[in-house]
């Protein structure tokens, strides 16, 4: 795995009068589980495009090691956008690109609970699994980066914990770099390495925080809870952010 | 359900005939016989055939060029710009005026009549696959471009199956409109075909066999549809609750 650093000097789409985005530096440990937290509409799915390749239209660089290139990416959207008319093996496998054995799929089906299920078609999966086939699918492509926007969004809280708990256990089994967008400190809390946290128009690194908390102790809300608290104490500066 | 309706309408055709008793309105026993008569002669199914292999190769030929012009309009705004008047154009000049232009400027051969059955029918198939491939899900096009599908597998696997309902809107349409325009091009300029035949019989007042031969149309055209359309409707729709 490969260290990432995104520098975008300038992000302004046509129709507006000030940048979304404006000298923003991040670097990406390889392996490492990096959550943004900002306020909505500040521009994070912006960046993820941008770092994804979908939006090329701004002033910067993106470098995967020593290439000046797009990573190679799993994108979990908000919206799980699987193919419909496929069923989930096969929305699995028509992201690869050949050079991935079959087997993989098996286990990650199997990790995410999803074996069963696997000839099934999307309309006939709930939320909570849809999105867990997206997990896969990001996961099974063996990607440089994993780019996550929010995909526990519109889950209730118990499906959330659910699927959270089944990404960490995949990502603990199969280490990559990870990039979560989320507003929600203590979800970020629950799953990052390391927490950057954004201002809006346009977006900047507020501040950068290391999460202490040993990965054998993230389901404990009590560890969680208080770490949010010290958090807000010790830096004032996220507040208005959350 | 659709059997009783059928001989319903039977039942009333027959009454009426047989209360106007008149050559203008034979029997559907008479149509039947005519029907029979057609095809132990050989003539109804030669005639039949020869409209049928005109309306398949201008069908697809008309289904291939309009959803790759379409495909390519709906996802270029340019050259959609460049094209859209001349397409609301070619959509509002008559049937007619096309096949005869096409018959005075390449004399009345085979090629002749599909090209004029071809413009007809081509500005329909491109302007409905364009507004299903304006319509296509942006989300998924972005999710097939992060996953780095290839240009094939993306048609084959992202948009093709967004497109299928206006392909099949598209070829429902385009059958009922080219027969109709193949009879005329027959009519104007062909010396066989269901077109030439109805002539004839319109020129002796022979309306049993102009019937006999519409019905035999018609049941070839409801016999595609069972037999091609809805099957492949129901395997391409099969992921539907």
């Amino acid at each position: 795995m490969t260290d990432i650093q995104i520098n975008i000097s300038n992000k302004t789409y046509p129709t507006a009068t000030k940048p979304s985005i404006e000298d923003l530096k991040l670097s990406l440990n390889s392996n490492e589980f990096t959550c943004l937290v900002g306020p909505s509409g500040c521009g994070k799915t912006t960046l993820l495009n941008i770092i994804a390749g979908l939006d090329n239209d701004y002033d910067g660089d993106i470098l995967v090691g020593e290439r000046h290139t797009h990573p190679k990416i799993g994108y979990i959207f908000q919206n799980p956008r699987l193919l419909p008319w496929r069923t989930v093996r096969e929305n699995i496998e028509l992201a690869l690109d050949g050079n991935q054995s079959p087997e993989v799929i098996d286990e990650l089906l199997e990790v995410m609970q999803l074996t069963a299920a696997q000839h099934v078609y999307p309309e006939r999966l709930s939320l909570g699994m849809s999105r867990r086939v997206a997990i896969i699918r990001a996961f099974a492509v063996d990607p440089e980066v994993l780019l996550m926007d929010e995909p526990f969004v519109s889950l209730d809280a118990p499906t959330a914990r659910q699927v959270r708990e089944l990404l960490l256990k995949l990502w603990q089994q199969r280490p990559h770099t990870v990039l979560f967008v989320t507003h929600d400190l203590r979800e970020a809390i629950a799953l990052a390495d390391r927490l950057i946290f954004l201002s809006a128009s346009p977006m900047r690194v507020v501040s950068e925080v290391i999460v202490p908390i040993a990965r054998n102790e993230r389901g404990n809300e009590l560890a969680i809870e208080s770490f949010r608290q010290q958090l807000l104490k010790n830096h004032p500066e996220i507040k208005p952010l959350l | 359900m659709p059997t009783l309706s059928l001989l319903a309408f039977l039942a009333l055709w027959q009454g009426l005939a047989i209360y106007l008793n008149s050559n203008t309105l034979p029997t559907p026993i008479a149509v039947a016989k005519v029907f029979w008569q057609g095809c132990v002669s050989g003539q109804l199914p030669f005639h039949l055939g020869v409209t049928l292999l005109r309306l398949i190769v201008s069908f697809a030929i008309a289904m291939l060029l309009g959803c790759a012009i379409g495909i390519v309009l709906g996802r270029n705004k340019k050259l959609d710009a460049f094209f859209d008047n001349w397409l609301v154009i070619f959509l509002n000049v008559p049937a007619l005026v096309t096949i005869i232009l096409c018959y005075v400027w390449f004399g009345l051969v085979e090629s002749a009549a599909i090209l004029a059955v071809v413009i007809n029918k081509l500005p329909n198939v491109i302007v409905t696959i364009r507004e299903g491939t304006r319509a296509l899900d942006q989300d998924l096009l972005d999710m097939a471009r992060c996953y780095r599908f290839s240009k094939r597998k993306t048609l084959v696997h992202v948009i093709w199956p967004q497109l299928h309902p206006f392909v099949m809107g598209a070829t429902r349409s385009g059958l009922a409109l080219i027969w109709k325009i193949i009879l005329v091009v027959e009519l104007l300029g062909r010396s066989n075909g269901m077109g030439y035949q109805l002539h004839l019989f319109f020129q002796l007042f022979d309306v049993a066999s102009i019937l006999a031969y519409t019905v035999a149309f018609v049941a070839v055209i409801q016999l595609i549809e069972l037999l091609i359309l809805k099957p492949l409707d129901k395997k391409a729709l099969r992921w539907r609750r």
